[in-house]
């Protein structure tokens, strides 16, 4: 029974959890409490450190700051001012905080204030539909658009909006890259003549990519009310990601081994079936190796592409904060920075889960 | 036309064509191989001649690179012939096939299914007549036969080395080929298990005596499995050296055959043609 | 006393209810100067007795004693060559038969060291290759290589792990006779682990069997009564040689049988169909 449970704690990539499972059915006690130390130890000791660092580098930096707000006070302003800055900061006044890295104790208290506002903001949304349900009812039977909520999006909305935006965009890579590069895998002279296409494209920078996708949405939508900001960072999340796809997939369909290639041929297969019961499963583990580097890039370029088309999600969150300079805008991009990482990280593991289910070398992966 | 006749066998001379051919299987006629270099063409094979009864085992021992792999390739189809003709019951062959059935060195499986897909998926092909239950019993059968009763649903890739050659040939049997061609199958395996899959192979082979042509380099191997071992000349240009009659009775049992009189006999034969 | 001695020599790998015991009550005399074969198939533990020999692993029970001492390392004076000829790849012929005759000869000059690498190069006939590297090489050529680097290490005793598996039928024949021309000269102690069992008798004193694991043992020993220099082709006119080998097949052909143990009797039927094909 717990066999069964370490075999799936080890297969979704929690193997720390191992020694613990093992260590409470009495097996080899000493063997699991240093495996332990190593896979949970070490691990938080190490944490730990890096919170220490970090305050001890943002007390450094804070107190530069500070040193320099007041020798700047009293070189403007003279002595009475530079008194006046000194207390100011010490009472921890909001507007005259030195304003560089932030704590992690800052940065917690802004994690919790961005929770807090999401509370308020859905408690709004709540309310607001609430209050204009009869009336958008009755609007929908005129056949009028109802009424929506046009508030200020939470921290949390951001995050979906952007999750939402990066799979749209991971999909969209799939569809293009897989079948073309199946077909392109299959035919040695499609590879040679669209390769040189592959080539430069690939190392094209997601910038580019966007104000090429802008061109073309934008004359596009022109007549319609889609929202054209989503649809212009998902099309170029997809096209900035899909190449490790492309070349994996091409890669994967041509070094098929030659021996279950000729399997294949004594048996005559017909086309259809030498596509989907030879070539795609023996390419499979190659193609979700590009597709696990597409989700990673697909996250990567999606900050980039928010922040410079301002659609919404969290890279607009960060540009805006940054733009905001509020008190606490440091610290909120810090919060983003670690959600942002750990997303991906999240979405890395559930490929690499995926992946290892469909791989049927059961004993690799990363 | 010497060789053949040195090969006294009495269902190759018959004075009237008829009886000569119907008996033929497997029709090797002035088979030529080139592979042009652009140092000029290089003839693996040349004036290969080598006519296959119904029924028979041939095995081909020749050293590494004497081109056995190619001829044996290029009956399956997959590699084309230069020059001359291959011809299965008087029809030449046309590209690979499933009435030539065959075994490769390594076994070749599709690692993502189970056993039991990896048979289904040529008796699929070539019994399209067949009821699912029916396709079914069939690569049961030939599974079993090669004593994986108890693997019908492991992936091809938890099985040994060894176990996964035998899904090759029964693979290869389920489709009840014509011609069954054999590329060094057992090779990578170590001498007990390749001891256990010839016995396997031959087992299957007495019930349904289906035309064999294996290439070997394992003397011993040869002499158990064959009716007739075709010794062939190093390359470039390589053909048919010697041919060698084993007379042992059928079915063959391994001890018997290693106390037989004529074992060492054979054997030494086999052994002075290879090493000189 | 034993040049080599393995006295009851069990390894498990694993502990509690996962412990799998590869090899079981191991007992192996090699004399100095001797050459012994032990003919081991895939799967049977016969890595881990090399890896025992060789140091890189200590026995669970039992002692292994190398001229009356506990192996507890590896050493200079046990040379091993492996099936996969470990060569390292971004080295030339030349340099990787220099990193093992540094390693092993520190405080000789450096003329002495390139004379003895030269010499070893010569012995197995690849000085033509010298300046090569692993990839420019066949098969046949880098097993070559690794033999002499093996020997250059000046070992007392050769160890082999299957060294000729992976070679083709005619290069594994010229390299058996290397070897034993080799082992000849300065009659070093070797011990060579073989799945052919014609290779065993064509260059061993002696041959013994090592029953498949788990629970791996050895088999009783097959003497070798045969003259050298022996000669393949005359060896098969050899009564003692068809005695000797028609024993020792007989005893793996009774292992054999013992590990095929088909219980399932499920009897499948064919059904009768006649194959379509398609042209």
């Amino acid at each position: 029974m717990s066999d069964k449970l370490i075999k799936i704690v080890r297969f979704i990539g929690l193997g720390f959890l191992e020694p613990i499972i093992r260590l409470s059915r009495g097996e080899e006690t000493k063997k699991n409490l240093t495996e332990i130390l190593k896979k949970i130890v070490a691990p938080l000791a190490s944490t730990l450190l890096f919170i220490l660092l970090w305050q001890s580098g943002a007390t450094a930096l804070y107190n530069t700051e500070a040193e320099y707000r007041i020798e700047k006070a009293f070189k403007d302003q003279g002595q009475k001012a530079a008194d006046e800055m000194t207390a100011c900061i010490e009472s921890g006044e909001v507007n005259c905080q030195p304003n560089t890295l932030p704590s992690p104790s800052q940065v917690k208290a802004s994690f919790n204030s961005l929770l807090k506002d999401h509370k308020t903001i859905s408690a709004d949304k709540k309310a607001f539909k609430e209050k204009t349900a009869d009336l958008n009812k009755k609007r929908i039977a005129e056949g009028k658009d109802p009424i929506v909520y046009t508030g200020r999006p939470s921290f949390v909305d951001q995050i979906i909006t952007s999750i939402k935006t990066v799979f749209a965009g991971f999909l969209l890579a799939i569809f293009i890259a897989v079948p073309i590069g199946v077909v392109i895998g299959l035919s040695e002279t499609l590879r040679s003549s669209i390769n040189w296409l592959i080539q430069i494209f690939k190392p094209v920078s997601p910038v580019v990519w966007l104000l090429l996708v802008f061109m073309i949405v934008k004359t596009l939508t022109k007549d319609s009310d889609a929202d054209s900001s989503f649809i212009i960072s998902f099309i170029s999340v997809g096209l900035c990601s899909m190449w490790a796809t492309l070349v994996n997939t091409v890669m994967g369909v041509s070094t098929v081994d030659k021996d279950i290639l000729n399997v294949a041929k004594v048996l005559k297969l017909g086309p259809f079936q030498k596509v989907f019961k030879v070539i795609l499963p023996s390419s499979l583990p190659l193609i979700f190796t590009g597709l696990r580097i597409t989700l990673s890039v697909a996250w990567m370029v999606l900050i980039a592409i928010e922040l410079l088309a301002q659609s919404p999600g969290l890279g607009s969150f960060v540009w805006e904060e940054f733009q905001n300079g509020a008190n606490d805008s440091n610290s909120k991009i810090i919060v983003a920075m670690f959600v942002i990482g750990i997303i991906g990280f999240l979405l890395d593991r559930i490929m690499l889960t995926i992946q290892k289910f469909v791989s049927f070398n059961k004993n690799e992966g990363a | 036309m010497a060789l053949l006749s040195k090969n006294k066998r009495p269902d190759i001379i018959t004075e009237n064509g008829i009886e000569y051919t119907s008996k033929v299987m497997l029709d090797l006629q002035d088979l030529k191989k080139v592979y042009p270099t652009p140092k000029g063409d290089y003839v693996v094979l040349e004036h290969l001649n080598l006519q296959i009864m119904k029924e028979e085992f041939v095995t081909i021992i020749g050293h590494s690179g004497c081109g056995k792999t190619t001829m044996l390739s290029m009956i399956a189809g997959l590699n084309p012939i230069s020059d001359g003709r291959i011809s299965v019951l008087s029809n030449p062959i046309k590209g690979p096939g499933p009435d030539r059935g065959v075994i490769f060195q390594s076994p070749s499986l599709m690692p993502w299914l189970t056993t039991l897909e990896n048979v289904m998926l040529g008796v699929r092909q070539v019994f399209p007549q067949a009821k699912k239950k029916q396709r079914e019993d069939i690569c049961k059968y030939y599974l079993s036969k090669v004593g994986l009763e108890g693997s019908f649903y492991k992936k091809a890739s938890e099985l040994s080395q060894g176990m996964q050659q035998r899904v090759g040939i029964a693979r290869a049997f389920a489709i009840k080929p014509k011609v069954l061609l054999l590329d060094e199958p057992f090779g990578m395996l170590d001498s007990l298990t390749r001891g256990e899959l010839q016995d396997v192979l031959i087992e299957i082979w007495n019930k349904e005596k289906i035309t064999a042509v294996m290439i070997t380099h394992d003397v011993d191997e040869a002499i158990f499995l064959a009716d007739r071992v075709v010794m062939m000349t190093s390359g470039p240009r390589a053909k048919i050296g010697d041919i060698l009659d084993i007379e042992f009775k059928r079915p063959r049992s391994r001890k018997a055959i290693i106390e037989h009189n004529d074992y060492y006999k054979y054997r030494k034969h086999l052994i002075d043609f290879l090493e000189h | 006393m034993a040049y080599l001695e393995l006295n009851n020599v069990n390894k498990t790998y694993g502990k509690g209810a996962n412990a799998t015991e590869v090899l079981s009550n191991i007992n192996l005399h090699i004399e100095e100067g001797e050459f012994v074969a032990i003919v081991g198939f895939s799967g049977s533990g016969k890595t881990t007795l090399v890896n025992l020999i060789n140091g890189l692993l200590q026995p669970t029970s039992g002692e292994v004693l190398f001229k009356g001492n506990p192996i507890v390392d590896t050493s200079h004076e046990r040379g091993v060559i492996f099936q996969n000829y470990s060569l390292l790849p971004w080295l030339t012929v030349y340099q990787n038969i220099s990193v093992a005759v540094k390693e092993t000869f520190p405080k000789e000059s450096k003329q002495f060291r390139d004379e003895r690498v030269k010499e070893y190069i010569e012995m197995v006939s690849l000085t033509p290759a010298i300046n090569k590297r692993p990839k420019e090489l066949s098969g046949g050529m880098r097993q070559r290589v690794s033999i002499a680097r093996a020997l250059a290490m000046d070992p007392e005793m050769i160890i082999m792990d299957e060294p000729l598996g992976a070679l083709d039928a005619l290069t594994r024949g010229n390299l058996q006779d290397e070897i034993l021309n080799i082992w000849n000269k300065d009659k070093r102690t070797a011990l060579l682990i073989t799945n052919d069992v014609d290779e065993g008798i064509y260059m061993a004193d002696r041959i013994i069997p090592l029953r498949p694991g788990p629970n791996a043992t050895l088999g009783p020993e097959f003497k070798i009564n045969i003259e050298r220099p022996r000669d393949k082709t005359s060896l098969n006119d050899d009564p003692e040689f068809k005695k000797t080998r028609n024993g020792i097949i007989e005893y793996l052909m009774e292992i054999g049988e013992e590990r095929s143990t088909s219980t399932d009797e499920t009897e499948y039927v064919l059904p009768d169909l006649e194959p379509k094909y398609f042209d």
